[in-house]
């Protein structure tokens, strides 16, 4: 299929925003009549190329043809006019309308000015037809399901006029069946010529669907591949994006995981979630840390905001100190000692608007209750103290968050959480973009607070950050839990060979 | 064959259901009170409320609120009554720059909604308190208007037998509403007000021009206030700054009760019809017993809102539970 020109071709495209380089130099080519997977962990720039393509963002640099043709898509809309269409996880259509009227929403047929109802619900069952689906048009849209849904979005997009259809992320809400019903419809448009691009974090999905792969990672292309010819341990390495080189990995974590205080401090019992993870047992010990490995959307942030009671597991009890707990929610889980950095500092974690010092007293003034006032002076203390341990970089206390950098802001979460004396921390991706000597730090900083009895939950994408500081990792896949590694099966390897074959 | 009701219809049919049992209901207590002639007063009576509450309805199904509406009723009101009888226009004329003048200040409001993103609720807050801080600085007192050509306007009515006049108020009502469901039902325009008020986001993504359909409606219910103040005028033959006080929660009661749900996107201006009706029944129905207090309509209207909420509350939580898939995203 090579040697025809392809569909839509991209020459070394580039984005920036302030202070990143989202993109950089990046090529990608589509052909007709095939499903090409973009793969790629977070901050890989999968989304930034989505959205230079559907005109969401312009480009900085490079080229972007379409048959041929340069293009500059200025809008969605735009795009879509051109024959890009792009259907998104979340259903972007109106749920309290009929499915016929979704379709049609903004191009009704009209005769003299008035709607034309019949040649509407005509219409959409001729554009569902195209994706063999039959469906009474004339419902409501909530009264299907989100795949239904899904596709009920990509009949529109079809309907509207489509050359290449982007599919980002559609899976991610569906149970297996729906992801069948899905790919019924995927493979059918790709007999019609369409040429589809498949954003997911699935790895069956995509040795189940695509035809080739591209792999981006930090910006950067790392390659384009046959599904056929690259095997699952590959593409995992290449998203990764470390090759088995010998790193002196093991140094400052093992003379302390032997005298680890063997009491467990906290238990979950088929603790589950329908859509973010299936039931998985997990235990902790005082003072150990307690690595999760998966890729993205494998279920280790999802595992994260259960333990914590920000989301209601469906099922599953959970043990605290031996005693079982009946109900658990994030005030109750502070009270137990419970400290939790979320994965996206920017939205859930940091208050931009506050100062440094500000956003480190924050949890404590949580864990005493708002009437109990701590006094400046206390708070002073408290702020510098974090503020030399931790190397926060900034000019005082009272400088507003949002002008540190990234690492300097993570650092003061850490902060806030560690000025709460917690029992029990859990870091998701702690270390995400910041720069190497603050992630070493950090680092370090774990695995003293876990010498000094601290139990530590550990997310990161980054094997190597896992295997240096854990004790014990659990193995994640697809929202499912593989397995669990001590001692000396933490290796890198391990864990991907786990990851990929499950 | 059995009988399938869509889920969304189940508001609208309730409000009818409704409004038959009152209606049977207080017919069989009082003899006089299923006459056709009770029945032309109920229109009568509430010709500007209807109007007014049609406005509202596309404000709701969109997702948004009036507060509006009262003052602005009053303020054209006596804005048409000035116009006549101090400034000696004619009637037709007040009646035309009264209407501009609500168009306006709804389609000022709605400006203000779409480009400054404010909440509905403030920014028809303040056009509350500007219409009203209007009318009473136009006058104080009551204007009686007394010019021929309004009063012939007024007394336009078609005679039917038994001596039932039908005014020409009735009519502009019946006008309005069945323009506003042509509107509703069989224009982009109004499709795309039931897609802003079901999920504004997809209706931008979707590439409906959001914010002229957003502005518009507002503009479209200051108008219809507007004609609402013209109609009560016509209707008490004068204009006065304090009147429809309160009368913009009568209105949102009607559009609620008639099946549209306060969150937008879903329901009917003929559900908003029924919803006037009932509220005429329940009125009419405490003037024909003689000895109850007439705030109990207030009362009533009161438990029917709560009968109403709960039982929408009610449908969308059994279409949640239906659709387990559902995500929600933090």
């Amino acid at each position: 299929m090579s040697e025809t020109t392809p569909i839509l071709s991209v020459r070394g495209i580039s984005k920036s925003f302030p202070g990143v380089k989202a993109l950089a130099g990046v090529d990608f080519n589509l052909y007709q009549g095939e499903v090409h997977a973009l793969m790629g962990e977070n901050g890989a720039g999968k989304s930034t190329l989505i959205k230079l393509l559907t005109g969401v963002y312009e480009r900085d640099q490079g080229q972007i043809f379409l048959e041929g043709k340069e293009i500059r898509p200025h809008s969605p809309n735009h795009a879509q006019e051109m024959g890009i269409s792009t259907v998104y996880q979340e259903v972007n259509l109106v749920p309290t309308l009929s499915v016929a009227e979704n379709i049609f929403l903004g191009r009704q047929p009209l005769r003299f000015g008035a709607i034309q109802w019949q040649k509407m619900k005509t219409g959409a069952e001729a554009a569902l037809q195209r994706l063999n689906l039959n469906l009474d048009v004339k419902q409501q849209l909530s009264s299907y399901s989100i795949a239904v849904q899904q596709m009920v979005a990509i009949a529109r997009a079809l309907d509207i006029s489509a050359k290449i259809l982007i599919l980002d992320e559609p899976t991610s809400s569906l149970d297996s069946n729906e992801v069948a019903q899905l790919f019924k419809v995927v493979r059918k448009l790709k007999k019609d010529g369409l040429g589809i691009i498949f954003v997911t974090h699935f790895l069956d999905q995509v040795y189940e669907i695509s035809d080739r792969i591209t792999v981006l990672r930090n910006g950067q292309l790392v390659g384009e591949f046959e599904t056929g010819a690259l095997p699952r341990i590959e593409l995992i390495k290449k998203m990764i994006g470390r090759e088995f080189e010998a790193f002196n990995a093991q140094d400052d974590k093992r003379e302390s995981s032997a005298e680890i205080d063997k009491k467990q401090f906290m238990k979950v019992e088929r603790l589950s979630k329908k859509g973010a993870v299936v039931p998985f047992d997990l235990s902790l010990h005082i003072g150990e840390v307690l690595g999760l490995a998966g890729l993205l959307g494998s279920g280790r942030t999802e595992i994260a905001r259960l333990l914590f009671g920000i989301d209601k597991a469906d099922h599953g009890r959970i043990f605290l100190d031996n005693r079982q707990v009946a109900f658990f929610s994030p005030r109750k889980a502070i009270a137990f000692g419970f400290g939790f950095c979320p994965e996206d500092r920017k939205t859930s974690g940091i208050i931009e608007e506050l100062s440094v010092k500000e956003n480190i007293i924050l949890a404590l003034q949580a864990k005493k209750g708002w009437l109990h006032t701590i006094s400046r002076k206390t708070q002073e203390e408290i702020a510098a103290t974090y503020i030399r341990t931790l190397n926060i970089a900034t000019p005082n206390a009272d400088q507003k968050v949002k002008n540190l950098s990234g690492g300097n802001q993570q650092k003061a979460i850490v902060a806030r959480w560690l000025a709460s004396n917690p029992r029990f921390l859990i870091l998701d991706e702690p270390t995400r973009g910041i720069d190497i000597g603050a992630k070493a730090e950090i680092q370090k900083l774990i695995l003293s607070l876990s010498n000094e009895g601290m139990s530590i939950l550990f997310i990161s994408s980054e094997l190597n950050e896992v295997t240096r500081c854990a004790h014990r990792v659990v193995v994640l896949r697809d929202r499912r839990k593989i397995t669990e590694l001590t001692a000396d099966q933490i290796d890198e390897q391990v864990i991907m060979h786990t990851i990929a074959e499950g | 064959m059995k009988i399938k009701i869509d889920r969304k219809y189940i508001p609208v049919i309730a409000t009818f259901l409704v409004a038959l049992l009152l209606y049977c209901g207080v017919g069989i207590r009082y003899p006089g009170f299923m006459t056709f002639r009770v029945f032309v007063n109920f229109f009568i009576d509430n010709a500007y409320l209807g109007i007014a509450a049609i406005g509202m309805t596309f404000v709701i199904l969109s997702g948004g609120i009036d507060l509006s509406v009262g003052s602005m009723v009053a303020f054209t009101g006596v804005l048409t009554a000035f116009l006549i009888e101090k400034q000696g226009l004619h009637p037709l004329m007040a009646i035309v720059i009264s209407l501009g003048c609500g168009s306006l200040i709804g389609y000022v409001m709605g400006c203000l909604i779409h480009y400054f993103k404010s909440a509905p609720f403030i920014v028809t807050l303040t056009g509350m308190f500007f219409c009203r801080g209007l009318a009473n600085l136009i006058s104080l007192e009551s204007i009686p208007i007394y010019n021929p050509v309004f009063k012939s306007f007024v007394r336009l009515a078609v005679e039917l037998p038994g001596r039932i006049k039908i005014p020409a108020i009735v009519f502009i009502f019946l006008l309005v509403f069945i323009a506003a469901i042509y509107i509703a039902h069989f224009t982009k325009f109004g499709r795309n007000v039931y897609a802003l008020g079901g999920s504004s986001q997809s209706a931008l993504l979707m590439g409906l021009p959001v914010g002229r359909t957003r502005i518009a409606v507002y503009a479209l219910s200051g108008f219809l206030s507007a004609l609402a103040g013209v109609v009560f005028t016509m209707y008490t033959s004068a204009g006065y700054g304090l009147s429809g006080l309160g009368m913009e929660m009568e209105a949102i009661a009607s559009v609620v009760i008639g099946g549209t749900l306060l969150t937008g996107g879903v329901g009917y201006v003929a559900g908003t019809l029924v919803g006037v009706l009932i509220q005429a029944i329940i009125q009419t129905f405490i003037t024909f017993d003689g000895t109850l207090s007439s705030w109990w309509t207030k009362i009533a209207i009161g438990l029917l809102l709560l009968i109403f909420i709960l039982l929408q509350r009610f449908i969308s939580q059994a279409s949640r539970i239906s659709k387990p898939t559902e995500t929600v995203n933090i």
